[in-house]
């Protein structure tokens, strides 16, 4: 009875067995590479479908309009019964709201940087950097609601000029969203300094802070500039703060006291109306994307080159 | 010559200002945020209540409420789960894992994920309405938001699947080769346990930037007054699952929120701070999850 339940083998059949699974796992590791190869390239095709349907509308939207009239009129009106569209307007709205906030985020980021890795103890270093995290966790929605209720009023009470929408109180509480990407970047790349340029200076005769400024943020400074470049183009890229507390007209203006519409707060402006698929109004949004994604592009890429090349240095 | 002592004092004096200076900013910081959470219960903690959590929206701003906007968040938030991880993880683990020689495709795409990192959301948003909305023809629901959102939130997954894997030490990877395991037995026996917490991590952060998004949202067309609910996925015919709430419209909070933030009237910014603190809770406290994620691994793990 035994003796039935025990296979016989012909002789060949083990080494055939192990070359049979042997070919198996080939297979399963072969299709798993693919699997994988195909996830990661996955991003490729996201990258085509931002820039297939950006200059595909656009196109459309360029058969109407001159990319002339687009680039130097100075007035946006897509809307209107006699429509105009040069975009400058939509642009200096981005660039002054984009301009308050670096105004807070750039000082106070860079500060708080070099606080954090030259002067702060390690307990607060490590209670403090989550909180300053948490600035990035709040939805902007409700930064555009603390801005708008909160900020805009305050600021009334100092300026009784002052609109309620305003380019100021938008991109006031923008520039505080921003500071943790200015010091967290900023942060790592000041700590990556290695500590024996901080002894030299310190043999020298030097203190905390002038070896701070005058060794270790040049040290930095690839790392400092790509965190900057990137907290430009996210500022650039924000919306919903915008949108809500900087006001929906177009105006070419350098007062950031007045209200004035972004090119993000125009594309959730039309977005929210009721406009037909495929009209000049739709295809108006695509050229604007087009604009934002070619600003924050260039700058996405030369801060992607600042930062490898900081990670050469040392 | 300048007296020695007189140098130092100033340098000392220096260092104290700039002291000063730091924490009055990390102060700034950290008291807007306070300021922020502070303005928001005091304008809309009395409104949360149970009414105000299962009702739908109205034109009568006390009788308004969220529940369709919850219900849609949920939804939004499966499918956008569904959509990031899988594919995130795999890209992560291929560009940490398989792509090491320096090719020009791990280049390129290497390249092109620090790039998708910083394009704004509202293009995300733009692309989402031409390719899903109206080239794959998924109309404003539930399934384009949830995939728009995903795409939206890769870049994150795959960041700190890659983190999460370079932090194993090399051995690992040598004892296994050593022992006879192909790549992927070490990737599935020993990487992937091993940086599980991380990655669950990075996923945590994903949803709780998703959950707070609201432009490339309302780009592709979410609608800001649904008072109904999405059909249920249960059913008690046979199959008894149903998949219809994938193509249904849909609203999520900080639509809702902006929605009613841009009322004129005053009542309607109660419910809309109401709606900030609900959905301020949700992502401030999974940002906690993850910060205490984080930091145990980070004790318990000695390699």
């Amino acid at each position: 009875m035994s003796a039935s339940l025990t296979p016989t083998y012909p002789a060949v059949a083990r080494p055939l067995r192990t070359l049979g699974r042997k070919r198996h796992r080939d297979l399963q590791e072969k299709g798993v590479e693919l699997l994988m190869v195909l996830a990661a390239s996955f991003s490729i095709l996201i990258t085509a479908g931002i820039i297939f349907v950006l200059f595909s509308e656009a196109l459309a939207f360029f058969r109407h309009v001159s990319v002339k009239e687009f680039l130097t009129d100075t007035e946006w009106t897509p809307l209107f019964a006699n429509p105009r569209y040069g975009i400058m307007p939509l642009v200096a709205g981005t660039l002054m709201t984009t301009g308050v906030a670096l105004v807070v985020a750039l000082p106070v980021g860079t500060i708080v940087a070099i606080y954090m890795s030259e002067f702060a103890p390690h307990w607060l270093r490590e209670t403090v950097k989550p909180v300053l995290e948490l600035l990035n966790a709040v939805p902007t929605v409700v930064y555009g609601y603390f801005a708008l209720l909160f900020v805009a009023p305050i600021l009334q009470k100092f300026m009784p000029d002052l609109p309620l929408f305003s380019m100021l109180s938008a991109g006031l509480v923008m520039g505080i969203m921003i500071v943790p990407y200015v010091s967290s970047l900023s942060e790592d790349a000041l700590r990556s300094v290695p500590m024996i340029l901080r002894e030299g200076s310190y043999a020298l005769g030097a203190g905390k802070l002038w070896t701070a400024v005058r060794v270790v943020v040049p040290a930095a400074l690839s790392g400092i500039g790509a965190a900057y470049i990137l907290a430009i183009s996210r500022a650039i890229g924000e919306t919903m703060i915008v949108a809500i507390a900087a006001g929906m007209q177009p105006n070419l203006t350098w007062n950031p006291g007045e209200p004035a519409q972004t090119i993000t707060a125009y594309i959730v402006q039309v977005s929210l109306g009721d406009l037909p698929h495929g009209g000049i109004g739709y295809q108006s949004i695509f050229a604007a994307g087009l604009t934002l994604f070619l600003l924050t592009l260039a700058f996405n890429v030369a801060g992607h080159f600042l930062r490898t090349r900081l990670r050469q240095a040392y | 010559m300048p007296d020695l002592k007189q140098i130092i004092r100033r340098r000392r004096r220096e260092d104290a200002v700039f002291k000063v200076l730091g924490i009055s900013c990390l102060v700034l910081c950290l008291g807007t945020l306070g300021a922020l959470i502070g303005d928001l219960c005091i304008d809309g903690l009395r409104r949360i209540d149970w009414q105000f959590l299962t009702s739908f929206p109205s034109r009568f701003a006390q009788r308004a409420g969220i529940l369709s906007a919850i219900t849609g968040t949920f939804a939004v938030m499966l499918v956008t789960l569904l959509a990031a991880v899988p594919i995130g993880v795999a890209a992560g683990i291929y560009l940490e894992e398989y792509g090491r020689k320096k090719s020009w495709f791990s280049d390129l795409i290497e390249l092109n994920i620090a790039n998708l990192a910083g394009v704004p959301s509202i293009v995300y948003g733009l692309m989402a309405l031409g390719l899903f909305v109206y080239q794959f023809k998924l109309g404003q629901s539930v399934l384009a938001a949830g995939l728009t959102l995903g795409i939206l939130v890769l870049p994150i997954v795959i960041v700190a699947t890659r983190e999460a894997l370079r932090a194993i030490p090399a051995a690992i990877r040598e004892a296994a080769v050593a022992l006879g395991a192909t790549r992927w037995q070490t990737v599935r026996d020993h990487l992937l346990p091993y940086s599980m917490g991380g990655i669950a991590t990075g996923i945590i952060i994903a949803m709780s930037r998703a959950i707070g998004e609201t432009a490339p949202l309302v780009t592709i067309g979410a609608l800001t007054f649904i008072a109904f609910l999405p059909p249920a996925p249960v059913t008690g015919d046979f199959p008894f699952v149903s998949f219809e709430w994938l193509q249904s419209p849909f609203t999520v909070m900080p639509i809702q929120m902006f929605n009613w933030v841009s009322r004129p009237t005053a009542d309607f910014h109660v419910n809309a701070a109401a709606t900030g603190l609900v959905l301020i809770f949700m992502t401030l406290g999974m940002n906690a999850a993850a910060i205490i994620l984080r930091y145990r691994i980070r004790k318990r793990i000695k390699w």
